[in-house]
């Protein structure tokens, strides 16, 4: 692995290897030293908890970090191509973190530097480090990848995560039940994806009811700005809210995940419980971002 | 020899004939052929085949196709036989197959994608679909080949 751009150019295998590697460092079996080793973070589309992650992932290597935050004191603002900014980096640091709007940013960037990049997130595409720490928290609570099933919840037309997670599990062959309102439902190629995988799914109106049968359910939050009448965006928002007492009959390994930042969509009353499980994931965040980062230094 | 073959071989001293282009392509067809306005060009529509049902079917002298040509109609007529004539014989004769990379021939149809805000060559890929689709290797977007506009 020279870079780590899409969830598509792993094989189950490199998955499965990171997942390990992920584990070592959590537990301490491997303590990757990353003294005088420099992480560009270039984020030209604000983020904090991905950011963060990457930040502490590097700090408790014992390695260090340059920040670019927004494009406002950045050179492009001199009107110097976005390659010589990547080039220019490229001399200071030792890998390049990148997230953009711009689609297909961070594949580019592989192509122009010399140096690992790490894709975390461009656009609507790709958020391959979500993803791996997504699958990375599903392994240890469920102790497999393999033949799960898996609620996806929320806004499924427009979050990146919830697409990665479907593509990722499908190699897994998981079973997947989706639940959203009808306009925010899988987009068709996921959803195409799947079938010709032969991974089976069926599409739900509301969570209640249907959730008992599941090994994971992963919240994303409904964006009221997505709906034009905010008059239809109240009839159905109670349809995708989480709360404690739809848990009665779910599985003994049920657990509930979230990439957060989480609004209103998982109700507090559910964090008291043991299926509540959004705060490690985040932790987890940063054992698998140490893997990336060491597994593309070289260091592990 | 059928008819159409006697017309395009005996038609043209020295040139191209491209045949068996699916009938209604013929329009993408002389898009993606950079021609000067003053060649001679014969242009054969809905014409019977046994090969593919209905035709269409072009001849052009004194011209030979660049690379980029015959990839670009490979993509879009991948059916199609490129025959090259030389003093009114059949020099070279080709069946045209959509190429698995397709390289700087394509612009992806997404206004967020890369491709379309820095100088890059577009990169796409054949999907494994059953239906004819590409996937841009920057945005890693999937499209019909029927959407995506060659260059010019």
């Amino acid at each position: 692995m020279k870079n780590l751009i899409s969830m598509r150019d792993l094989t189950t295998k490199e998955i499965m290897h990171l997942m390990e590697v992920a584990a070592k460092i959590e537990n301490g079996d491997i303590v990757p030293d990353m003294q005088r080793k420099l992480a560009a973070l270039l984020f030209f589309e604000p983020s904090t908890r991905t950011m963060f992650s990457f930040d502490t992932a590097m700090k408790r290597m014992n390695g260090d970090t340059i920040i670019m935050s927004g494009t406002k004191n950045t050179s492009a603002k001199k009107g110097e191509s976005f390659a010589d900014t990547l080039q220019t980096i490229a001399q200071y640091s030792d890998i390049i973190i990148m997230r953009s709007p711009i689609e297909g940013s961070a594949r580019y960037a592989s192509e122009v530097v010399d140096i690992p990049v790490v894709n975390a997130g461009d656009g609507a595409n790709q958020h391959p480090t979500q993803a791996l720490l997504d699958l990375y928290s599903i392994i240890k609570t469920q102790g497999s990848l393999e033949n799960l099933s898996i609620g996806l919840a929320g806004d499924l037309r427009f979050g990146r995560t919830v697409h990665s997670l479907a593509q990722a599990m499908a190699m897994f062959g998981a079973n997947f039940k989706f639940f959203s309102p009808s306009f925010l439902q899988m987009p068709q190629y996921i959803k195409d994806d799947l079938k010709n995988s032969g991974i089976k799914f069926k599409e739900y109106k509301d969570m209640d009811g249907n959730i008992s049968d599941l090994d994971i359910l992963y919240v994303t939050r409904i964006q009221k700005e997505r709906f034009a009448d905010p008059e239809d965006y109240e009839k159905v928002k109670g349809s995708y809210i989480l709360e404690k007492s739809m848990l009665s009959d779910v599985k003994e390994n049920f657990k509930v995940m979230h990439p957060l930042p989480r609004v209103d969509e998982i109700n507090k009353d559910v964090d008291n419980t043991k299926f509540a499980y959004y705060f490690p994931q985040a932790k987890n965040g940063v054992f698998t971002r140490q893997a990336i980062i060491s597994m593309l230094l070289g260091e592990v | 020899m059928s008819q159409v073959k006697q017309i395009k071989v005996n038609a043209i001293k020295n040139g191209t004939v491209i045949d068996h282009i699916t009938a209604g392509k013929i329009r993408k067809v002389l898009d993606i052929l950079h021609l000067e306005g003053n060649e001679v060009v014969m242009v054969g529509m809905n014409l019977f085949s046994n090969k593919i049902g209905r035709k269409d079917i072009v001849k052009i002298e004194n011209k030979e196709l660049s690379e980029f040509e015959v990839n670009s109609i490979a993509l879009i007529a991948p059916e199609a036989t490129l025959i090259i004539i030389k003093d009114f014989e059949v020099a070279k004769k080709a069946h045209l197959q959509l190429p698995e990379h397709i390289e700087d021939i394509i612009n992806c149809p997404n206004p967020k994608c890369i491709t379309n805000s820095e100088p890059i060559i577009s990169k796409f890929k054949l999907t494994d679909d059953q239906t004819s689709q590409v996937r841009c290797l920057y945005c890693e977007k999937k499209y019909l080949i029927d959407e995506v506009k060659i260059k010019k």
